[in-house]
């Protein structure tokens, strides 16, 4: 699997790390109670299909950024 | 005559093979000599395995997987049933190569498999007189049955008949790689498809990979005898070889295709390659497939196809008579080259009218063609010697070889690789690519065009294809096609079912599934595809079904009265063909399998008498031999110079990350459970962070360097988990704050130097520096210049006792090392390593990796009281979540031995004193190490509950050692409750 990095352009998944559900609103800092962090941290869809997730040029410049990419055919919708 | 001599004769009358005299891409002048089950024969150049075996008379060369069945070659190619052998000897064995594919070397030792004590007597054939045992599902129902203990009856059997080379347990001598390539297409396959591709994609000047699993380019080219093919072919390779823009790969299987146009190549037995493709162009060609009737399995039985191959490419033609059986006009080509090398052909057509032009050539070449016809039964002692066909006619004809053609099945396999289900095609009676992943094209037989001309055609127009999708315009100069007649239709009709009785007729050879085999996996309800082959085990053999899958599917589909379409296909799944491991895992085997990390010390420790040990990635010095030659003695002394005098320890391998910006403050006071806002510069403070679910993410300590610079240390463990947190919560969640985090792990150093003589030592190394009480308290910190560059001063412990920690650029710390152990001689300072490291922390009561496993929270680690109660953190929130408040948590304890004979082991578990010692306890004991101080084995564990039962006696179980010791539940700050020696 290839993806895009916005700093360094398209390289292989090896040089990256997954960061999860980019979809969800993480509560600010300071704010939020039990629940709302609850629902933020436990509570993922796991949708086929479509899906914003966070991934960390981790090997490379270190830039975190937004993927959406399909779940079953590993198609990039954007970045 | 002796009997013996009569034997020999009367084999030579079976079946079998010569070398014709002229013709074949073999080399005469270039004898090549090798062994095979301890004979020495030659063969020539050119030769693979299998021809050469064909043309020493070798035609019974493997028995059956379950049967012990005699089996020859059935092909000429990677989709090989019967042909697998041993290569090679002691270390650099290689079990299951492919005859058919193995180029032929000098001094090969080439070996049998699944027969003893040879293929042509074979003690274990008596299986096929077990043969109703071995039926479809066997291997489920002899675990319930027929009869009590049936498995132990069985098990003998199965052991013994798991017909395939073993592997070799020795370290081998070979070396084997991996690369990573990139090209602008991907072409694979070398028959006229593949060429004709390769050459357009290479004059539009893109990047191309041309790979071609055969040890030469080609494809069926390879297997003609006619020179105006053979012209175009080496025409084409030439200028293919010309441009520099296209790699050629032989012996280059494209093993699997993943996501975006990623290739596994495997090249040889010791190389892989992944590229990385923009576009793809399959020309994969297709495999023939076998026709199924009565002992179709004999030696002597092999496919239409193969028999030209053998014929064209290695100048082997049947010793004097064919029998051809096909149900399409492919086979005819092979019938008129073998009549023309002078083979007696006969023609069993399945087909009611065949082709008028075929029939005329065929009266022309005196071949006889029998129509409505087909394979009765192949008669025969060990190998066939005559065929009976079915039909009208049924005569029975002696022959050396039966060569049959149920037809053509596309290699779509790769194609299939990205889940990509393949279609039925009912006009070639087989399986098309159902579509194309983006970026991919096909071309010529494996998207059912079997015609040459055909072929090129769509070589070209995949390539230019190809060409658009990269946005380069094709090639002005259009190649053009071999100049032979226009492609006649293939006109196949199915012949799926034999005409008679066949009781040993075999789909799957390799695995040895019968016609009946299916049947009665139908009868027992295993009616799906997928079910139908792990019942019957078709297609899972090393040729992945290449020849079998889809006579079955045929064949189950009409059982079920459903279209072929329908019953749909089996997953196909890389890799593609047998490859070894070794090019799997490449050079990353034994220390390579993962990086080692040495510390910027590890030159000193080796040249000082460190004995080193793993921790994670890292290499640590573990303890120095002058403190012993055994770790369990060596730690202790080692304790006890920094409890009485002062030594020197290595922490260069603890995380180090610099923090900057304005807002710096704040955000270490966001990811901290405790105030960071206000420390104040030239101080260290000790802080815990947590991850969002309240669980401890890691511990450390963050020294203000000035108003807006942090220095912050993480534990080694979690340095880079640490790094990319800051690093996703300054991106991704909190931009508004102004701060840059930077790893310093590598680029910087780190020395402890501990002991109660700790401040004489630097005294004495940096008169200059005033490292005074007063000057630098406990948790103090001084950046100082010194030979030439910054090093700081903190005054940390680990340890427990008066300690500091000084850090510098890495390639500056062996000579700060060295420079303070010089310094220093007269306190007698010495090196301590990791394991005394680890035993003073335990003693002080200091939470480490073992404890942070990233189950904890904070109560648990007895650290709640750290958390702020007026600011917000990271993991604030869900750190008081139900689960987590729990008061029979598993939670931080000391433990003492009370048993001086005994020992306490890590990761025993705890038990109440009235408990059953069953199960998993009340929890476990993560960090032991014997007290210098206290002169007993301590402990720090996790006990449910924890220290409210502090002073009650408890059990610790090591079940693997059938060890039960008595301890007792104390504080976990063994000495200095106070922490006067911190401060002193």
């Amino acid at each position: 699997m290839r993806l895009p990095c916005p700093h360094c352009g398209e390289r292989d998944y090896s040089e990256f790390r997954y960061g999860g559900d980019a979809s969800k609103l993480r509560p600010a800092h300071g704010t939020g109670d039990l629940k709302q962090w609850h629902d933020y941290y436990f509570l993922y869809e796991n949708p086929k299909g479509p899906h914003t997730e966070y991934w960390q040029h981790v090997l490379g410049c270190r830039q975190w950024f937004k993927l959406t990419r399909n779940t079953a055919t590993n198609a990039k919708v954007g970045a | 005559m002796d009997r013996a001599k009569r034997e020999t004769d009367k084999r030579n009358l079976m079946t079998g093979f010569r070398r014709t005299s002229t013709g074949g891409r073999i080399n005469r002048a270039k004898p090549v000599s090798f062994t095979y089950n301890g004979k020495s024969f030659t063969a020539l150049e050119g030769d693979t395995i299998a021809s050469a075996l064909l043309a020493n008379d070798q035609t019974v060369i493997a028995r059956s997987f379950k049967y012990h069945r005699p089996r020859g070659f059935l092909s000429a190619g990677l989709e090989e049933t019967n042909g697998l052998f041993t290569l090679g000897e002691g270390a650099n064995t290689i079990p299951n190569a492919i005859g058919t594919t193995t180029t032929l070397t000098n001094g090969l030792r080439i070996k049998s498999q699944n027969a003893w004590p040879s293929p042509t007597f074979d003690v274990m054939a008596i299986n096929s007189l077990a043969a109703p045992f071995f039926t479809a599902g066997f291997y489920y129902k002899t675990f319930m049955g027929p009869f009590k203990r049936s498995w132990m009856w069985y098990e003998p059997f199965i052991r013994k008949a798991a017909g395939l080379g073993a592997a070799t347990t020795n370290k081998g001598t070979e070396r084997y790689d991996s690369t990573n390539s990139f090209c602008d297409v991907l072409v694979i396959g070398s028959g006229p498809a593949g060429l004709a591709a390769a050459l357009t994609a290479g004059r539009g000047s893109a990047r191309v990979i041309l790979a071609e699993q055969d040890s030469d380019i080609g494809g069926s080219l390879l297997s003609s005898k006619l020179d105006v093919l053979e012209q175009w072919r080496t025409s084409t390779a030439a200028e293919i070889a010309s441009l520099k823009n296209i790699r050629t790969l032989t012996n280059a299987t494209v093993q699997g295709l993943y996501d975006h146009n990623q290739a596994v190549i495997s090249i040889g037995e010791n190389r892989l390659e992944i590229v990385q493709a923009k576009t793809i162009v399959h020309a994969t060609g297709a495999y023939e497939r076998p026709l199924v009737f009565n002992n179709n399995d004999k030696p002597g039985v092999m496919l239409a196809g193969a028999l030209r191959t053998y014929l064209n490419r290695y100048a082997l033609a049947p010793k004097r008579r064919a029998v051809i059986v096909t149900n399409n006009d492919s086979a005819y080509d092979a019938a008129f080259d073998l009549a023309e090398a002078d083979v007696a052909v006969t023609i069993a057509e399945t087909r009611s009218s065949p082709a008028g032009d075929l029939l005329a050539r065929a009266a022309q070449l005196g071949i006889a063609v029998f129509p409505n016809s087909g394979i009765a039964d192949v008669l025969g002692g060990q190998q066939l010697s005559a065929v009976k066909l079915s039909g009208r006619h049924a005569v029975t004809i002696e022959c050396d070889v039966l060569g049959m053609s149920g037809g053509w099945n596309p290699a779509v396999h790769l194609t299939s690789h990205g889940g990509i289900k393949p279609k039925y095609d009912d006009a070639i009676a087989s399986f098309v690519p159902g579509t194309f992943a983006e970026g991919q094209f096909g071309a010529g037989a494996v998207i059912g065009h079997f015609g040459l001309k055909a072929s090129t055609h769509d070589g070209i127009a995949a390539a230019e294809a190809a060409l658009q999708t990269l946005g380069i315009k094709p090639p002005k100069q259009k190649l053009d096609a071999p100049a032979t007649r226009e492609d006649r239709s293939y006109a196949i009709e199915a012949a799926w079912q034999p005409q008679e009785q066949a009781p040993k007729a075999f789909l799957d050879f390799q695995n040895d599934v019968t016609l009946k085999d299916l049947k009665q996996a139908h009868q027992e309800g295993y009616l799906s595809v997928e079910h139908l082959k792990r019942y019957t085990t078709l297609g899972m053999g090393t040729d992945q079904g290449k020849t079998s899958n889809i006579n079955a599917l045929a064949i189950m589909a009409a059982m079920r009265g459903m279209p072929i379409a329908e019953a749909g296909t089996t997953t196909f799944r890389p890799p593609f063909a047998p490859l070894t491991i070794g090019a799997i895992a490449g050079r990353t085997v034994g220390k390579h399998f993962r990086p080692t990390r040495r510390s910027p010390l590890h030159a000193w420790h080796e040249q000082n008498g460190g004995v080193f040990i793993e921790a994670g990635l890292w290499q640590r010095a573990w303890y120095y031999n002058w403190a012993g030659n055994r770790s369990e003695a060596a730690y202790i002394k080692e304790m006890e110079l920094v409890r009485s005098g002062v030594g020197i320890a290595d922490v260069s391998t603890l995380g180090k990350i610099d923090v900057q910006g304005p807002d710096a403050a704040e955000f270490l006071n966001r990811v901290y459970v405790n105030g960071f806002a206000k420390l104040p510069i030239g101080k260290a403070r000790y802080g815990v962070m947590l991850n969002d679910d309240g669980i401890v993410l890691d511990d450390g300590t963050t020294s203000r360097i000035s108003d807006t610079q942090y220095y912050m240390t993480t534990t080694t463990a979690q340095a880079g988990e640490v790094m990319s947190w800051l690093e996703y919560l300054l991106q991704c969640h909190w931009p508004e704050l102004n701060v840059h985090v930077a790893s310093l792990t590598d680029e910087w150093g780190g020395m402890a130097v501990s002991g109660p003589k700790s401040r004489e030592a630097l005294q004495l190394a940096f008169p200059h520096i005033d490292v005074s009480n007063e000057a630098l308290p406990y948790m103090g910190v001084k950046d100082v210049e010194f030979g030439g560059t910054t090093i700081r001063f903190m005054r940390l412990s680990f340890s427990g006792e008066l300690a500091y920690e000084v850090h510098c650029p890495a390639n500056f710390a062996i000579a700060l090392w060295d420079h303070i152990m010089h310094a220093a001689t007269s306190l007698d300072i010495k090196p301590y390593g990791l394991e005394a490291l680890a035993s003073l922390r335990i003693e002080k009561g200091h939470v480490a990796g073992l404890e942070l496993d990233h189950r904890n929270s904070l109560d648990d680690l007895g650290l709640g009281k750290m958390a702020s109660k007026e600011k917000s953190y990271v993991g604030k929130e869900l750190r008081f979540r139900e689960n987590l408040q729990a008061p029979e948590r598993w939670s931080l304890v000391g433990l003492e031995l009370l048993e001086s004979d005994k020992k306490l082991r890590g990761g025993a578990i705890l038990f109440a004193a009235t408990d059953e010692i069953k199960g998993h306890g009340r929890g476990y004991i993560t960090s032991v190490t014997w007290s210098t101080e206290l002169n007993k084995f301590i402990a720090l564990g996790l006990y449910n509950g924890g220290l409210k039962h502090e002073g009650k006696e408890i059990i610790a179980a090591f079940p693997l050692k059938n060890e039960q010791v008595r301890l007792k539940i104390v504080s976990p700050h063994f000495i200095d409750k106070e922490g006067s020696r911190l401060h002193a």
